[in-house]
Parts: structure tokens; C-alpha cells; sequence
């Protein structure tokens, strides 16, 4: 985990950012988890309550902003990552964060999500991912597994699935990130290493919806056996997974595969592999593991690399220019051109 | 030396038609710098294809620029053509059965080859035929192999040689009507600054056009157009996209706020985009976005913050901008949506002129959405027409739609400059204390103009969320009853019913009440104004009234409207304000609907006047 600069109290707690607003998610949502996590971390991030701006499409995740107590916007469908980037450019001194969901970010704003992650403005992401629609009562999902049978797919859904984080890296965002619903220090950790990364940051979150598709990550959080379902990335570790720490990825050629370090022969520590985030090909293939049977699901940072803002380089054009031409004077531009007088 | 005689004319009309590639909308630029100069009044209609270039010679590549310019003022860029430059057969094809009779066509004889008469659907050649020779003033000139024999030794390619052509028919242009060549010399130099042998061959050809004129005894006239008395003041040529990319600085400007442009490229709108993006060193922060949808949603993100944000586009844009607009007017953001309307449905006529999209901007939107619209009748009150746009949306806190169109965004005229400190200042007032109890009510109206406060992020103490949910009156919370519902759709109804108690009172040209009126909206003012003076002339008892704002309506309009026998309405679409004035005021108003990519002639309006009339 990349470590969280220590920045200093302004004295706001996690009840500053509950709203009045009564929650009307299901009981039982992993959405709950979410925003409790959310508002226990933002005091801690030193920034003053009111810089905070949380945008939001539609869906259940898409509630979001109306329950957390900042300056927010819940908008239309798709277009809040198009919306955020407005804003972001309006005012780069404010912490813009999107929280959207699969349907929201993969399908109706597809175009949306994908342009912001290439152009790397400083928002981060957060795509509660339940592999359902669920405001509009249990459709198949752009991340719902082929074959799914809901209720406009009732012979099975003929959609092969997005993989989000191939999604991000293939758009060449420069932070990608998994979490999941049900491990809030996770969750917290990586809300924080988001925030802390300047660039876009993409940050799918496992969540689980118990009306529509209960069930949907049993296999990473059930507790019995996600130690074996699951790897914790850390940056500079080597990637160690399973109940007894047992198991590693281990790059053979260009193929990874799982050593056991207990049972297998002629293996050591040495030979798992280290994650490095900044390593697009180690992020690739990581990304890769997603809806694979093989191996087990990453979460934590896949990857993380700095390239330039894009609200940096568009406050730098209109420095160079002002330098240049001189601060705009609107009446010398009305007048230039040819001009001619009238007596 | 022959003896040319020279005549004096109050207005000409040319039109300038070539390939593509010809350089005909420079050629017809250059013309109009010198005759703004030479204090004319004018008026242009660039016309081209929406192809870069159509196969060389074909009928779908011309390329036309046309130019009314006068002694007098005039409103419109002329019915039909004085003078045709014809730069090749295709040209001659497609536009000889505009001009007027006894007309001047000027032709490039060298493109007069077998290949081109055959492509342009020629089974013999016009110029050699004797067709025209009885009916207009016909000059075939081998401007091709001119210009080559000018361009000798100068060190380029016989391409590039052959491409100044177009300065050579300037340079007769400029000799027939009067005209300096200086600007244009300037403009080269200027232009081609780091290519000497370009400015070399452009300026020997343009004199050799000159030259021709003076030398050769083909031509028996010299026309001069006096100057036009024109109210004093300084001037510029300028054209409606231009306009409205510094009607929308200077908003921001008087209002103080940072102006934020999110759009996406279309024809004929993107020239907004590129005039903006051109003045970094203002603040301006324009966006291209990868959708429209995401240009006009950055903008209200924008709008959010405290920009004056806007966005451009045409038709099909506006269409994918639909949703958006609804978010602004349930948000209530300012916000100015600019659309430049071409001839649809669907991409129908990119670069044609078309204004049929008043029924999409008074009404097509979901559910009741209420949204101004303001359409500028010329090139230079689209400067106006953008300003106040703002003035609007700031001041109630709404979207407001732009209607201008493609012959208003590339057609010119000359423009008295405006002077910053005339134009008034817009208020804006960011909330920075809690306007109601112990809290911050986003939703607490002004009682006078109903509009509800803005309050930014960043601004301490104030965070509230807005959002596409029904609000509830006052506090702006998510409200799902009836009652609630009810008294905000009535609410965001009468905000902007309230914009028409501003309006200034309408003017009617001629008599407030006669026999007919000429009821026009948008870039059909210059038609319908030109209309009238002519029937006027002719003594009859006409009146014009031309709307500037669409929504609402003024109030004093139905009134007016009362006080004639008959209203007629010329529009480029099939009746959408009829249908609208209609229902609104249940008069019998008739159409005058022609949709033909380009502004209706003066003439046929007046035609149907007359025939109402019975005369």
C-alpha cells in the first residue's frame, strides 16, 4: 500500500458529513458500507468540508451525493464523469470525486468514463460495480456474467462482460484500483491512496446488491475461503495469497502461474513475483485475473504511475499565453481586424 | 488606351463560383475587406459543399460566395446576381439560371475542356455556342494560361502557378467595380509571410486580373457603388459566429465570471469553438468534449462552479443536448446553448441554412421544460443577441437557446464597433451567507424574478446537493409529492413567463396597423425588411414586425398582431412559428415557407404579398 501522507486535523469528523437526508437504499446494501467508509475518511484527508464535491448519474449508487453532507450533484445518466470534468476545470482547487456504478459508467456513459481516464483530470472514480441493474429491478449489467439469466434475459444473457480495471488501463488511466463492500479498512486505504494520487483515479468496488444479485462475490468475502480467492496487492511485496500464506503468483516466461511455497518443490519466496504498480505489463496481467477461474481477484492498487494533469496543462496554456500575447483586453479585440471609420 | 464609360450604380450583386479548390470564399472574402473599407454597406452568403472536395469540375464541388454590396443600407446578401464568376463549367451550370437577365458572366475559359462540359452534363460548349450571347454580358478569359504567362520565372510549381487564378479574377473584379488592391497585397504579405514566391505569383496575377481590365477593350463599363451613408463610427466586417464567440466574451467580461466553452465540433457551429479557443490569454477555458452530450454537461459542471459557461452546436447536436437541458432547467443553472441551425432531419444540409429547429428549442424537450430562446436577425446582433442571452441566464438562473442559423454564422456585414463601457454590467450575486434559518435554502426564490439563489462550491457553510430529482419548494430536498410537484412545474413556468416584463416594447416598421404584416424571426429580417421597403415603394400599406425573442413571447405581441387584416410569415421551414402565433393569439397568420438551404429572396415575399393582397 503506498503510504497516506500524515496531514493535519481540521477538525471535522465522520458526523459532518452524515446528512439529514434519510437513506433509502435496501437494508442490506453494500452501498451502506461504502458511504459510511467514505465519510469516516474525507475528515482525514485535510481538506475544509466545503471543497468537497461529490457527482453522481443515475442509479442506486447514484444516491450517493444526497446522503453524504458536501456540495453535491446528482445528475443524468452517464454523464457524471462528463459533468465532474466541467467542474474540475471550473475550479481545480476542489476535490471532485464520482461515484457511479457499473450500468452508469460502463454502458449509458461509456464514452464518458473512458475520455476522462485518458485525459487525466484530478477526480477519482468510484464505480460501485454489483454486476446487476438494480434501481431498475434486476436487468443483466454491462459487468453481469454471460449466460446471467434475469428478467430481460431469461434464456441468458448473450453479453460477454467489461472488465472494468482492463477498461481503465486500456484507456490509459493512471490509478486502478479494486476494493470490496464488505472489508471497510480496505475500502478506507484505498479511498485514501485515491485521493492521494493526483490524476484520474479509477476505483471499482466490489458491492454486493442482496435483492437483485445476492451473492454475486461470496467467493471474496466469504470468510471461509476468500483467503484463497482473493490477493492483496501491496506495492514492493511479493503476491501472496491463500489461508496459510502459502501460495504466490510466479511468472513463468511471460505466463503466470500459482507455486505453492508449502507443497511444491525447489520453490521459494524468491520466486513470486513482486508487485510493482508502476508496471503496466505486472498491471495487465493482474487486471487479467478478473472472472478467471485460475486465479484469484486482485484487490488493492494494480496500478499507479504519474503523467501531467489535465487542469494543470490548460492553467499553463493560459499562463504562456497571457505571457505572450498579455492578459486578453476585449475592447482591442473588438477593435482589431480592418477597420474603417465612418465620419 | 479604350474608352471605357464609367457607370454609377446604387448596389451589385456577384457571386463567385468555382471548384472546391478554386479559393472562391477567399476570393469573395478579399472582395468584401476592400468594399468594407471603401465604406459600402454589404451583406455575404458563402454557400459550399459539405464535402473537403468533391471530385474536381463536378457539379456537387462548387463552391459560392456571393456579395451584395451598396451605397445604400441593405439587409440581405441579394436575390439574384449581377455579375456570375464562373471559374469552370460547373460553375456556369449550376448558377447561370440566378442571374438576372442581361447579367455579366465572367468565365474561366480554360477550364472549358471537353472533360469538364461533359462533367458538368454540357453537350456543347456555352461560351462558344452563342447560347448566352443574346441574353447576358458574356467575358471568357483564359485566366489559366494568364496567369502562367505572368507567373514566369517565379520558382514554384505549375500548381501553384494555376491555383492564383482566383486573384486574377479579384484583380478584374477590383478594376470593374473600383476597388483598391492594397488589402489584399497587404493580406498576402501577411499571409504567405514566410513564402515570398507564393506572395510573388498571388500579387502578379491579382495585377494581371487588374491589368486585363484596363488593357483589353472587352469590356465597355466601370461601375462605381458611392459609399454608404452609414450612422459615423468605426467599423468592422464581421460574420455571426464571430459575433457571438465576443458577445459571449464581453458577458463575461461585465458579468466578472470566468468563461468555460464545452462543445463539439459540427457544421456550422465549430467556428465558435475555434474563435474561443483562440483566447487562452482572456481565461477562456474551452473544452472538446468526446460527445456532445459531454460538451454541454461539462458546461453545466461548469455552470455549478460559478463560470458563465456555455456551449455551440446545430441541429443534431442539440438533439443529443436534449437531456442535459433538462438537468439546467431542474438544477436551474444559467447556461447559453448556441445553435447555429443547418438543414435537417438528421444530417440533411450541413452547410445549408435552415430555421427549422424553433420548435425543438421553444419545445422539444421531455415533460414541461420552459426554456428562453432568443434568435439574432444579422451577423453583427449575433454579438448582441449572445450578450443578452447571458444577461438572461445569469440574471434567472436558466439555460437559454441561441437560434442562429448557417447563413447568419458565415454570412457578413459591417459592424459598428461596439464600446465596452456602454454595454451594461451584469449582476452576479454568489450567496455567501445562509439565506435561511440556520441553513442554506438553494431553492429560496428572488420574489420578483423568481429565480433561486447560486451558491458555489468552495463557498464555506453552503454545501447542499442539486440534482435531476424533483426539488422541493424552498429547501431543494428530493420531493416526490403531488402538491409539491404542481407548485414547482407552475413555479419554473412563471420564472420564465417573467423574462417578457424586460422586454423592450416591439417595433413595427410602417404603420401599426395596414393591411398586412410581415411577421419574421431570425436571419428572414433582411428578406422581410427589404420586402417591405419595396412595397412601400410601390405605396402599399405594409407593416413589419421581426421577433427577437421566441420565448417568451413579448407581451405586447398579440396586441399588435390584432391590428392587421392579414400576417404572413416567412420562414425556412414549413411553419413552426405560424403554428405557434396560431395557437398563441388564434390569428390567421400564413406561411411563406420555403426550404431551399438558403435565405427567401425579397422578391418572393413580395410577390406573395401582392397576391394577398390582389395586386
Amino acid at each position: 500500500m503506498t503510504d497516506i501522507k500524515k496531514i493535519k486535523s481540521l477538525d471535522l469528523s465522520r458526523m459532518d458529513f452524515v446528512t439529514n437526508q434519510s437513506l433509502k437504499w435496501c437494508p442490506g446494501c453494500g452501498d451502506y458500507s461504502i458511504l459510511k467508509q467514505t465519510q469516516r475518511i474525507l475528515p482525514e484527508l485535510g481538506v475544509p468540508k466545503e471543497k468537497f464535491l461529490f457527482i453522481s448519474g443515475i442509479g442506486c449508487s447514484s444516491r450517493f451525493p444526497y446522503y453524504i453532507n458536501t456540495y453535491g450533484f446528482h445528475t443524468i445518466h452517464g454523464r457524471a464523469t462528463a459533468i465532474a470534468s466541467g467542474a474540475k476545470l471550473a475550479n481545480p482547487d476542489l476535490s471532485v470525486w464520482v461515484v457511479t456504478g457499473d450500468g452508469d459508467a460502463l454502458s449509458i456513459g461509456g464514452n464518458h468514463t473512458i475520455h476522462l481516464m485518458r485525459r487525466n483530470l484530478d477526480i477519482n472514480i468510484l464505480l460501485f460495480n454489483n454486476r446487476i441493474y438494480g434501481l431498475t429491478k434486476g436487468q443483466y449489467s454491462p459487468t453481469s456474467e454471460l449466460g446471467k439469466v434475469t428478467k430481460s434475459t431469461p434464456m441468458g444473457s448473450l453479453d460477454r462482460p467489461f472488465n472494468p480495471t482492463s477498461l481503465a488501463l486500456g484507456s490509459q488511466a493512471t490509478f486502478v484500483a479494486r476494493t470490496i463492500d464488505r472489508n471497510p479498512k480496505h475500502i478506507q486505504s484505498i479511498l485514501k491512496s485515491a485521493y492521494e494520487h493526483k490524476g484520474t483515479s479509477f476505483v471499482e468496488i466490489y458491492q454486493n446488491c442482496n435483492i437483485f444479485n445476492n451473492g454475486a462475490f461470496k467467493d471474496l468475502t466469504d470468510k471461509k475461503i476468500l483467503s484463497e480467492n482473493i490477493i492483496q496487492l501491496e506495492h514492493g511485496q511479493p503476491m501472496i495469497f491463500g489461508k496459510n500464506h502459502n501460495l504466490g503468483i510466479h511468472l513463468d516466461g511471460y505466463t503466470p502461474k500459482i507455486i505453492d511455497l508449502n507443497k511444491d518443490d525447489n520453490v521459494s519466496i524468491d520466486d513470486v513475483l513482486v508487485h510493482n504498480e508502476k508496471d503496466i505489463v505486472i498491471a495487465s496481467m493482474l487486471s487479467s485475473f478478473t472472472y478467471n477461474d485460475n486465479f484469484p481477484t486482485p484487490i488493492g492498487i494494480i496500478y499507479s504511475v504519474d503523467e501531467p494533469i489535465y487542469e494543470d496543462m490548460l492553467q499553463d496554456q493560459i499562463n504562456t499565453a497571457i505571457e505572450k500575447q498579455g492578459k486578453g483586453d476585449i475592447q482591442n479585440l473588438l477593435n482589431s481586424g480592418n477597420i474603417w471609420e465612418v465620419k | 488606351m479604350p474608352k471605357t464609360k464609367i457607370k454609377h450604380v446604387d448596389h451589385v450583386v456577384i457571386r463567385f463560383a468555382g471548384d472546391s479548390g478554386d479559393g472562391m470564399q477567399l476570393t469573395g472574402s478579399r472582395f468584401t475587406d476592400s468594399t468594407a473599407i471603401f465604406g459600402n454597406d454589404l451583406s455575404t452568403l458563402p454557400d459550399y459543399p459539405a464535402e473537403i472536395r468533391a471530385p474536381a469540375g463536378s457539379l456537387a464541388g462548387v463552391s459560392v460566395f456571393q456579395l451584395h454590396f451598396s451605397s445604400q443600407d441593405i439587409h440581405t446578401p441579394g436575390d439574384q446576381p449581377d455579375v456570375l464568376v464562373a471559374m469552370n463549367p460547373a460553375a456556369l451550370k449550376g448558377h447561370l439560371a440566378d442571374l438576372e437577365p442581361n447579367g455579366i458572366i465572367i468565365a474561366n475559359s480554360d477550364t472549358f475542356n471537353k472533360k469538364n462540359l461533359h462533367l458538368a452534363g454540357y453537350e456543347s460548349n456555352p461560351l462558344e455556342d452563342g447560347s448566352l450571347e443574346n441574353e447576358y454580358e458574356v467575358h471568357a478569359i483564359r485566366m489559366t494560361s494568364l496567369v502562367i504567362k505572368a507567373c514566369k520565372n517565379i520558382d514554384i510549381s505549375l500548381k501553384d502557378v494555376e491555383r492564383t487564378k482566383n486573384m486574377f479574377a479579384l484583380g478584374l473584379l477590383f478594376w470593374m467595380y473600383n476597388r483598391s488592391t492594397d488589402t489584399t497585397i497587404q493580406w498576402l504579405q501577411k499571409k504567405f509571410k514566410s513564402k515570398p514566391a507564393i506572395i510573388e505569383a498571388n500579387t502578379r496575377a491579382l495585377y494581371a486580373g487588374y491589368h486585363y481590365g484596363d488593357t483589353t477593350e472587352m469590356f465597355t463599363s466601370r461601375y462605381t457603388v458611392e459609399k454608404a451613408t452609414l450612422p459615423p463610427g468605426k467599423y468592422r466586417n464581421i460574420n455571426g459566429n464571430y459575433a457571438i464567440s465576443l458577445g459571449l466574451l464581453a458577458a463575461a467580461e461585465k458579468s466578472g465570471l470566468p468563461l468555460f466553452f464545452g462543445g463539439y465540433p459540427i457544421t456550422p457551429a465549430s467556428e465558435i469553438l475555434h474563435y474561443l479557443a483562440s483566447y487562452r490569454n482572456f481565461g477562456v477555458k474551452t473544452f472538446q468534449a468526446e460527445d456532445e452530450i459531454a460538451g454541454i454537461s461539462a458546461a453545466i459542471g461548469a455552470s455549478f462552479i460559478g463560470n458563465l459557461a456555455c456551449t455551440a452546436t446545430s441541429g443534431p447536436g442539440m438533439a443529443l443536448k436534449t437531456e442535459a437541458l433538462g438537468l439546467a432547467i431542474m438544477a436551474e443553472l444559467p447556461l447559453v446553448v448556441v445553435n447555429v441551425q443547418r438543414g435537417g432531419p438528421s444530417t440533411g444540409l450541413p452547410t445549408k441554412t435552415e430555421q427549422s429547429d424553433l420548435f425543438q428549442a421553444v419545445m422539444g424537450r421531455n415533460a414541461d421544460a420552459p426554456i428562453p430562446v432568443i434568435a439574432p436577425s444579422t451577423p453583427g446582433d449575433c454579438f448582441y443577441a449572445a450578450f443578452e442571452a447571458s444577461q438572461i441566464a445569469i440574471k434567472y438562473m436558466t439555460p437559454v437557446i441561441v437560434l442562429s442559423d448557417g447563413y447568419l454564422a458565415n454570412g457578413s456585414e459591417p459592424w459598428p464597433i461596439p464600446k465596452m463601457d456602454e454595454l451594461p454590467k451584469i449582476d452576479v450575486k454568489f450567496e455567501t451567507e445562509y439565506n435561511g434559518k440556520d441553513k442554506y435554502l438553494p431553492y429560496k426564490r428572488n420574489k420578483q424574478t423568481l429565480a433561486r439563489p447560486w451558491a458555489i462550491p468552495g463557498t464555506p457553510k453552503l454545501e447542499h446537493r442539486l440534482g435531476g430529482l424533483e426539488k422541493e419548494d424552498v429547501t431543494g430536498d428530493v420531493n416526490y409529492e403531488a402538491d409539491n410537484h404542481h407548485l414547482m412545474t407552475t413555479l419554473r413556468a412563471q420564472k420564465i413567463a417573467n423574462i417578457a416584463n424586460n422586454y423592450p416594447p416591439t417595433k413595427v416598421f410602417g404603420k401599426d396597423n395596414s393591411d398586412l404584416l410581415i411577421l419574421t424571426w431570425g436571419s428572414t429580417f433582411g428578406p422581410g425588411r427589404v420586402a417591405v421597403e419595396r412595397l412601400h415603394k410601390d405605396k402599399l400599406n405594409v407593416s413589419h414586425v421581426h421577433l427577437r425573442y421566441l420565448n417568451p413571447l413579448p407581451i405586447d405581441l398579440g396586441g399588435i398582431l390584432k391590428k392587421f387584416k392579414h400576417i404572413l410569415i416567412p420562414e425556412i421551414n414549413t411553419g413552426q412559428l405560424r403554428t405557434i402565433i396560431r395557437a398563441q393569439y388564434v390569428v390567421d397568420a400564413k406561411g411563406l415557407n420555403i426550404v431551399r438551404g438558403r435565405p427567401i429572396r425579397a422578391s418572393v415575399i413580395v410577390n406573395r404579398v401582392k397576391k394577398i393582397l390582389g395586386i
